[in-house]
């Protein structure tokens, strides 16, 4: 049985992670790699990095980053952020990352997901999708949620799955950070719309909520990042959950 | 029994990151050398086989850097190599595959690669981790990996022996299918050891063992 999977991000800033990391039992608080090693001995099927730093030298610290973290992990990894051309790609799948997440450059430039799909395979490529519900229509958003496209969000999952996606990772805008859990409606919605595995994101709290977004929301796997990050709970408590619930996960 | 005189070689033939490969074996305590130098590859006693992509790039781009029959030499040397190949590594040892028309594989094993069923198959491709049914627990491949451990896939297409008693585990996501064959010293495995985890180390350190 394929097990669903549960995703924890770190978005990184700096080759730092940012956004409140409370794990005592990291020396170095906010080191990316020892947050990793952390997160795969808690059984995290694999590892999302977000990286937002906006300075020039980026490329260069985050290919660093990219290489120290596949030396240490031996679970598969996503980089995005500020993707922006083949080159990006070529260059992070080359210092060790396994998938890259596309997101504005995306929408700005959707031939590049052909391209990349073309070029590196489909299941190296991601699109991400930030969306928000504007009066009753889901709506894409770039530049990091700050910029309403119009676009909707059903018909761009169509398109991007049908330009040779490989997942889509799904974050609602509305429930992110509301720990009200995924919003389900959106997920099933992009979910029964392509054939491709749909990633949740945004609302986490509890167990429950992973349990719903699998079931009802038919996602193939579900992100989080402060529950885990705040030691709210943990990714194993999570899986024995799921698992007493019917779900099929990797313990 | 390790004997000192281990070489590990990686083939180096441009598909996909092979440096996730020897990220695992340094992992355990191996230094394998990425090349597609076929002396070095004639001096390897573990030769593995990795690759991401489209099989026809990947034939195409063995032809190319005169790779094929170097492999083929190795793995006659029962004796002396032992052979893995992984995810498409395992794949291009089959005759041919279905990918972007019928494209001819090294035919080393018999049998072809072809995609899974989009008719009953809901999400393509395979992504995730799977368990597997181990259908050969003596190989020493599997030595203490439990049945139904989780392994990393990530694929569309998966091979199709025609003997099926060389199917070592096999998985079952809508169609069941060979996760690992093994062959005298071919060891081939459809999900991606590197990336997974315990049992995936564990996998590797058994196959230099």
């Amino acid at each position: 049985m394929l097990a669903k999977r549960i995703i924890p991000c770190l978005d990184i800033k700096d080759n730092k992670v940012v956004k409140g990391i409370n794990f005592e039992s990291i020396k170095s608080a906010g080191d990316p790699v020892e947050l990793a090693i952390s997160y795969n001995d808690d059984l995290a099927d694999e590892l999302m990095f977000l990286d937002i730093t906006a300075s020039f030298e980026k490329r260069k610290t985050l290919i660093e980053l990219v290489k120290e973290i596949s030396k240490n992990i031996f679970i598969p990894f996503s980089v995005g952020g500020g993707i922006s051309d083949i080159n990006d790609i070529r260059n992070l799948l080359n210092s060790g990352a396994d998938k890259i997440s596309i997101n504005t450059s995306a929408v700005l430039n959707p031939d590049l997901i052909d391209e990349a799909a073309k070029k590196f395979g489909s299941s190296t490529i991601v699109i991400a999708l930030d969306v928000k519900n504007m009066d009753g229509k889901y709506c894409v958003f770039t530049h990091g949620g700050r910029k309403n496209t119009g676009i909707d969000a059903i018909s761009w999952s169509k398109e991007v799955y049908n330009r040779g996606a490989g997942e889509i990772l799904l974050t609602s805008m509305d429930m992110d950070g509301t720990k009200k859990g995924f919003d389900i409606k959106l997920t099933n919605l992009v979910a029964q719309n392509v054939k491709i595995p749909v990633i949740a994101s945004g609302g986490a709290s509890c167990a429950k909520d992973f349990e719903d977004v699998f079931n009802e929301g038919h996602a193939s796997a579900a992100l989080a990042a402060s529950i885990f990050h705040y030691k709210e709970t943990n990714i194993t408590a999570i899986k024995s959950y799921l698992r007493s619930h019917g779900i099929d996960v990797r313990i | 029994m390790l004997s000192k005189d281990t070489i590990i070689v990686i083939i180096d033939y441009g598909m996909g990151n092979l440096n996730n490969v020897k990220n695992s074996f340094n992992k355990i305590g191996f230094n394998p050398i990425i090349t597609n130098d076929f002396h070095k590859i004639e001096k390897a006693t573990h030769l593995i086989l990795p690759g991401v992509g489209g099989f026809k790039d990947a034939m195409k781009e063995l032809k190319n850097k005169d790779l094929i029959q170097p492999i083929k030499d190795a793995i006659s040397n029962h004796e002396f190599v032992s052979f893995l190949g992984i995810c498409l590594g395992m794949q291009l040892l089959f005759e041919s595959s279905e990918e972007f028309g019928v494209t001819e594989g090294l035919g080393i094993l018999k049998g072809k690669v072809i995609k899974f069923n989009e008719n009953f198959v809901p999400i393509i491709p395979h992504i995730g981790w799977n368990d597997i049914n181990i259908k050969k627990n003596e190989i020493k491949e599997f030595k203490n990996i439990k049945n139904n451990s989780f392994f990393y896939f990530l694929h569309s297409y998966y091979c199709k022996p025609d003997d099926g008693a060389i199917t070592a585990a096999s998985c079952c996501y809508y169609e069941t299918f060979a996760a690992c064959v093994k062959k005298d010293n071919i060891f081939a495995c459809q999900f991606h050891p590197e990336k997974s985890h315990d049992a995936g180390l564990t996998l590797l350190k058994n196959f230099v063992s």
